[in-house]
């Protein structure tokens, strides 16, 4: 094996033209297969960070002014939400929702403790308001708000740990009090949002706030998630329908009022961002293989060339006693160690710009931002299976004219000029 | 050593060629021996024949007792290895090898490690008087140069034949002789040779001359008085 390695390197050391030409298809085809995959992996990261922990299948609905004058009604009546909503959501719409939920915003107010204060916007919220959002308390951090002070009305606050800071330093802020506007709050939990990290929105209870702020059973906007029987845009697009329709009979709007009631449907978002993904992998995924594809033939083209410009060679190697698998050995061989080593150095290239690339596209933090590209990397898995697969295949378009080289007699290779 | 029976060979390309029709021949260890004839006369395929390059149709070629006779182009190989020693009218050498890897090659397919077959090649080159040349490119020498570092490649296996397929064609005249000279030389330490020519005075240095004509042997002479004219009209078409 040794003297047949070293028996390749002379080889190679002494027609470097052709080693190199070989090489330079292997490594571009890797590098730029490489490079692909990493921007379209760029493009992904960037849509899904902007979706962020948010849950995917949660429908909001807001109040508006009708635009349309029905059933005696005047039109630019002021249409309200709310526990009734909440009510007939959930009773009604029992296959089709999990869970509904109401949310009063309260707008912004100061929150202070002692001297320290800051401006946050105060909502009213019920427990499950955690997971659409898609918010998360660490360790420590105390808890959200819950069924207990929903029932009792407490007075309880979840506030931002932006906030905490703010207001609280470096002491702890679980159980303490902090004003809003005048009324006192416990501190009963604080949140972080792992996508956006200058929130300092606090949530209070929704009875609490229905109380407290005079309210009565309204409500700003009324959230419910859908369950696993809505998984398609058509049952979606159907339930909506039907829900519309009966939410209009119950306010007495007209059907056909596009203002008076607004809904935002996220899991219709959802559903044309992973499109967009979908669609955005297959396209990479179809180039990446005409990409690698072209490399082998590009690979394959060069083996030809080589193995019929040797054939005097190994007519020359068979009469002195060669036989035809030690020629076909010579070749294969040499070939596996062109495109391993090629392939190499364009797999380190490529993971090696899409590493540098990728620091330029650093996460931003805002709220309202948006990532239309990140972290364009790729798993090194897929590349290195990339790179066996171009070994393999350019191995096996060597072969195939090595091994008509060798069935060529002896005499004839011999003769060929 | 070499013995032939009835030898028949046919090409078919296009219109079916005979250009063997029955060759028997016996060559003894040790001989010096030419084969001539016109070009087409099929001295050239009698010369694969013998070197196991081309198969034929019928009949039987016993090289050392052993029946050489539809073999595997693996066993052919190690045959041609072990057996035959070849002697090319262009050399052919591998022209990215220099001269010492050339000559060793024959070793490394009898897997030889690498320096021991680089000192043995040495040898033998120093033996051709091209020790200085060892590390010398085959478009760095001269053509009598390049068919000595053949003749040292054909050497190295201590081959039972040398067989050479017009080893001065390529040559001029006075390097011809020298190469003729290290041919003889070789003969004279035992080793059977046989040289395809279609020159009058190559085939002179010989002691036996087979002619052939349209795939026949027509005489052998023996020519061990080295007494064959130039000028041999009868034997010149």
């Amino acid at each position: 094996m040794i003297s047949l390695l070293y028996e390749i390197l002379n080889t190679i050391r002494r027609n470097k033209m052709r080693t190199f030409l070989t090489g330079f298809a292997v490594a571009w085809g890797i590098f730029m297969l490489i490079v692909l995959l990493g921007s379209g992996n760029g493009l992904k990261n960037g849509f899904s960070s902007n979706w962020g922990d948010r849950l995917q299948n949660v429908v909001q609905i807001w109040g508006g002014r009708t635009n349309i004058p029905y059933a005696g009604f005047q039109s630019g009546r002021w249409i309200g939400l709310d526990n009734k909503d909440l009510e007939f959501t959930s009773a009604e719409f029992q296959k089709e929702v999990n869970f509904a939920v109401g949310n009063i915003n309260l707008g912004s107010k100061n929150i202070s403790n002692g001297q320290e204060y800051l401006s946050s916007s105060i909502q009213g919220v019920y427990p499950q308001r955690l997971t659409i959002d898609g918010l998360k308390i660490a360790q420590g951090d105390g808890r959200f708000i819950n069924d207990l002070d929903i029932r009792e009305k407490r007075k309880a606050v979840v506030i931002s740990q932006r906030a905490k800071e703010i207001l609280f330093k470096d002491e702890t802020a679980i159980g303490k009090n902090v004003n809003i506007a005048g009324i006192i709050y416990t501190v009963v939990g604080i949140y972080y949002n792992e996508n956006r990290q200058d929130v300092t929105g606090s949530y209070i209870p929704l009875s609490t706030a229905q109380i407290i702020y005079n309210r009565g059973v309204n409500i700003s906007n009324l959230a419910f998630t859908l369950s696993e029987n809505i998984d398609s845009e058509e049952t979606n697009t159907d339930f909506m329908n039907r829900y519309k329709k009966r939410f209009a009979q119950l306010h007495q709007v007209s059907p056909k009022d596009d203002n008076a009631i607004w809904y935002r449907n996220r899991f219709e978002d959802y559903m044309q961002m992973a499109k967009v993904s979908t669609f955005i992998n297959i396209a990479v995924w179809i180039i990446g293989i005409f990409t690698l594809f072209s490399g082998i033939v590009g690979v394959s083209n060069i083996m030809l060339i080589t193995v019929r410009e040797r054939t005097r060679e190994f007519g020359i190697r068979k009469s002195i006693g060669a036989s035809p698998f030690s020629i076909l050995k010579l070749v294969v061989v040499e070939s596996i160690f062109i495109t391993t080593i090629f392939g190499y150095i364009g797999l380190v290239c490529g993971v090696g710009i899409t590493e540098f690339a990728s620091g330029f596209f650093e996460p931003s933090a805002g709220r309202d931002s948006f990532n239309a590209f990140l972290n364009p990397t790729v798993d090194i898995n897929v590349a290195i299976q990339a790179t066996l697969l171009l070994i393999i295949a350019g191995t096996v378009a060597g072969l195939f004219p090595a091994l008509k080289a060798v069935k060529i007699k002896t005499i004839e290779a011999l003769n060929n000029k | 050593m070499i013995k032939l029976r009835n030898i028949n060979k046919t090409y078919y390309n296009g219109a079916p060629l005979h250009v063997l029709k029955g060759i028997d021949l016996e060559i003894n260890k040790g001989e010096f021996v030419s084969i001539m004839g016109a070009s087409g006369s099929g001295k050239s395929t009698l010369l694969n024949i013998l070197g196991i390059l081309d198969n034929y149709d019928t009949g039987d070629y016993y090289l050392n007792d052993v029946l050489i006779k539809n073999l595997s182009e693996t066993k052919s190989a190690y045959f041609r290895n072990k057996l035959i020693g070849f002697i090319f009218q262009s050399f052919n050498l591998i022209s990215f090898k220099n001269a010492i890897e050339n000559v060793a090659l024959p070793l490394y397919y009898q897997k030889v490690g690498r320096k021991t077959r680089n000192k043995i090649a040495l040898e033998y080159l120093d033996k051709l008087g091209l020790k200085d040349w060892a590390y010398h490119m085959p478009n760095e020498l001269s053509g009598g140069q390049k068919q000595r570092v053949a003749i040292a490649r054909a050497l190295i296996s201590k081959p039972q034949i040398i067989l050479a397929d017009e080893p001065t064609g390529a040559l001029d005249s006075k390097t011809s002789a020298e190469v003729l000279d290290v041919l003889k030389k070789v003969n004279a330490t035992g080793m059977t040779m046989i040289i395809v020519t279609h020159e009058s005075g190559v085939a002179n240095q010989t002691n036996k001359i087979i002619r052939l004509k349209d795939g026949i042997i027509e005489k052998i002479e023996d020519n061990s008085e080295h007494a064959l004219s130039t000028f041999d009209i009868q034997n010149i078409k």
